[in-house]
């Protein structure tokens, strides 16, 4: 009997050993498969080629990403601009200013807006927002491009910065306002000039995620960036109309073309994944440095 | 002073006004797809397949039927790994005394943690490799389950994990008194108090998979007839919406489709709300 048992937890450590290294194996996997499938598009292109070549034409032999790179990078910086303000004032708002009640109201719809699946984001988009954004009067203006991917990808990443933001300006500790508001400040010279750069690096690395989350949406901005290979470029002397071009995200080049891809082409989308790939790592880690070594409030 | 007051009067204001237009937004987005795509429902939406062709005809049957199939097949895979895989990180991960099984924590937890971070493609274009050509699983409910696995571990480690930190060691102590073994402490005491919490990361993950399209996009094929079996190709909800949109432009038949994910994933949330309010009382 005892030494069934003392078997038994022997099995069960090891069986539960085995499924934790699972997830270092999945990791390894997915590290290893995509480098190794895109090892011929770097070996046979070489990474510099594939980076500042702009022409990518896989029927003769082009593969040059940099039209993709400028396409996520624009787009992302179109939604941070467009979600931020409004993502960091509803933070605000919900940690310092609501009433509890309101704030329990609130904070569902928040959570529910990240539940909502990005198809039906992309399909809101193509249904909404592209008509409206065909409205505006430009040359070469179709709806689908910058603009409205911009406003679908600021919506999508408004919950994450909200939410993040909003546990970092929570947790920065009562007496600070307290102390703040003694000294005859009014509440909202307190947010400016006490919570908010007490919460500084949890806002910044809010930011910096909901980035990350934008760089990865794939099937949305398919649907409403138009999905064409070109550096977008502003259409009249406007500068901002870049925004109206058409353009194509690295994760919508991946989504397009791989299943029906082969040899060389097949490889250069596995490596647009791999710079995908260690774009959002240094992101990511890049937030979590933020968040561990950042002055929040608690450990200043 | 009353500078002082105005500014902070116009700055509450914008604080309001940012967080009313964030819910006018929410309540646009559900709104307009849940009405007009209501509009096309009906009990024949529900009982036909799709037609296929470039009409966009037919109901949504056949789509919900890959639906589920696709997130019990996740599930059945996802869910041992990630429960077992949790409890070991908190039960046993730190009794270790070899450096070398410490060492594979250490990288274990950095493992969940870029998981999490990974986006969904990536997944897809590895399953697509792996699953797909590697071992000729093909385009099928199998490969995109083993893709769509991938996605849901770290959710199910995590939420595995804070339930089971969230138990008292005084409840595995007083169990170990009285002659338990570890395993026995953990199946008859930590997880029954644990339970409710794992099921929201069940339920959690469950969401993910009826969401997430980009994945099955490119894992598993599309086809709008019933799968049959693990090896066949098929078509869930979300994926039927990116189909109807981009190829057919039947949008009303999309919105449809697209107001019963929304009403499936507020089930869903609703279902986790109420689990996790009632594990805190």
């Amino acid at each position: 009997m005892r030494k069934n048992k003392r078997r038994l937890d022997a099995a069960m450590k090891n069986s539960l050993l085995f499924a934790a290294l699972a997830s270092i194996l999945i990791v390894m996997l997915i590290g290893v498969f995509t480098f190794r499938e895109a090892l011929p598009a770097f070996r046979d292109i070489g990474l510099e080629k594939l980076l500042t070549e702009s022409v990518w034409r896989p029927g003769e032999g082009q593969y040059g990403i940099l039209a993709m790179i400028a396409g996520s990078g624009l787009v992302t910086a179109g939604a941070v601009i467009l979600g931020v303000p409004l993502a960091l004032g509803c933070a605000i708002f919900l940690s310092e200013i609501a009433h509890p009640n309101l704030r329990a109201l609130v904070k569902p719809c928040v959570e529910l807006l990240a539940g909502i699946p990005s198809v039906v984001y992309g399909l809101f988009g193509m249904v909404i927002i592209v008509p409206i954004v065909r409205g505006i009067d430009m040359p070469g203006n179709t709806g689908f491009g910058l603009f409205s991917a911009s406003i679908v990808l600021a919506v999508m990443i408004l919950p994450t910065i909200t939410s993040v933001a909003e546990h970092a300006i929570r947790s920065v500790p009562k007496e600070f306002r307290e102390g703040s508001l003694a000294l005859g400040a009014t509440k909202w010279e307190t947010i400016q000039k006490v919570v908010i750069p007490g919460a500084r690096s949890g806002i910044i690395s809010a930011i910096v995620l909901g980035l990350g989350r934008a760089l990865g949406e794939t099937i949305a901005m398919i649907m409403v960036i138009g999905n064409s290979v070109i550096i977008p470029a502003a259409s009249t002397g406007n500068p901002l109309s870049i925004f109206l071009s058409r353009a194509r995200t690295l994760t919508g080049n991946i989504a397009v073309e791989i299943n029906y891809a082969t040899g060389l082409h097949e490889s250069a989308l596995f490596a647009t994944g791999v710079i995908l790939f260690v774009l959002i790592m240094i992101v990511n880690s890049s937030a979590k440095y933020l968040m561990s070594h950042g002055n929040t409030g608690k450990n200043r | 002073m009353i500078i002082r007051k105005l500014k902070q009067n116009f700055a509450f204001t914008a604080m309001w006004l940012s967080c009313g237009f964030t819910v006018l937004i929410l309540l646009i987005v559900v709104g307009y797809v849940i009405i007009k795509g209501f509009a096309h429902i009906n009990m024949d939406f529900f009982l036909t397949p799709p037609r296929g062709g470039l009409s966009g005809e037919g109901g949504i049957s056949s789509t919900i039927i890959a639906t589920v199939y696709l997130v019990i097949t996740t599930l059945v895979f996802a869910t041992p790994l990630g429960v077992g895989a949790g409890i070991f990180l908190v039960e046993y991960a730190d009794n270790f005394r070899s450096r070398f099984v410490q060492k594979l924590v250490v990288i274990a937890r950095f493992g969940v943690e870029t998981l999490a971070g990974v986006p969904s493609i990536i997944f897809g274009l590895f399953g697509y490799a792996l699953f797909v050509t590697t071992l000729h699983f093909g385009f099928s409910i199998l490969s995109a389950a083993l893709a769509g696995t991938c996605l849901v571990i770290p959710v199910i480690i995590r939420t595995t994990e804070e339930a089971l930190k969230a138990v008292p060691d005084s409840y595995r102590e007083a169990s170990l008194a009285m002659g338990a073994g570890k395993w026995e402490t953990i199946w008859k005491v930590v997880l029954p108090s644990a339970i409710t919490g794992i099921s929201t990361g069940i339920v959690l993950s469950a969401g993910r998979i009826v969401s997430e399209t980009a994945i099955f996009y490119v894992t598993l094929g599309g086809s709008y007839r019933t799968p049959t079996s693990l090896m066949s190709s098929g078509r869930t909800m979300a994926l039927h919406v990116y189909y109807l949109a981009m190829e057919t432009r039947a949008f009303d038949k999309a919105l449809a489709t697209g107001a019963v994910l929304i009403v499936l994933i507020i089930i869903l949330n609703l279902v986790i709300n109420t689990v996790s309010r009632w594990l805190s009382t």
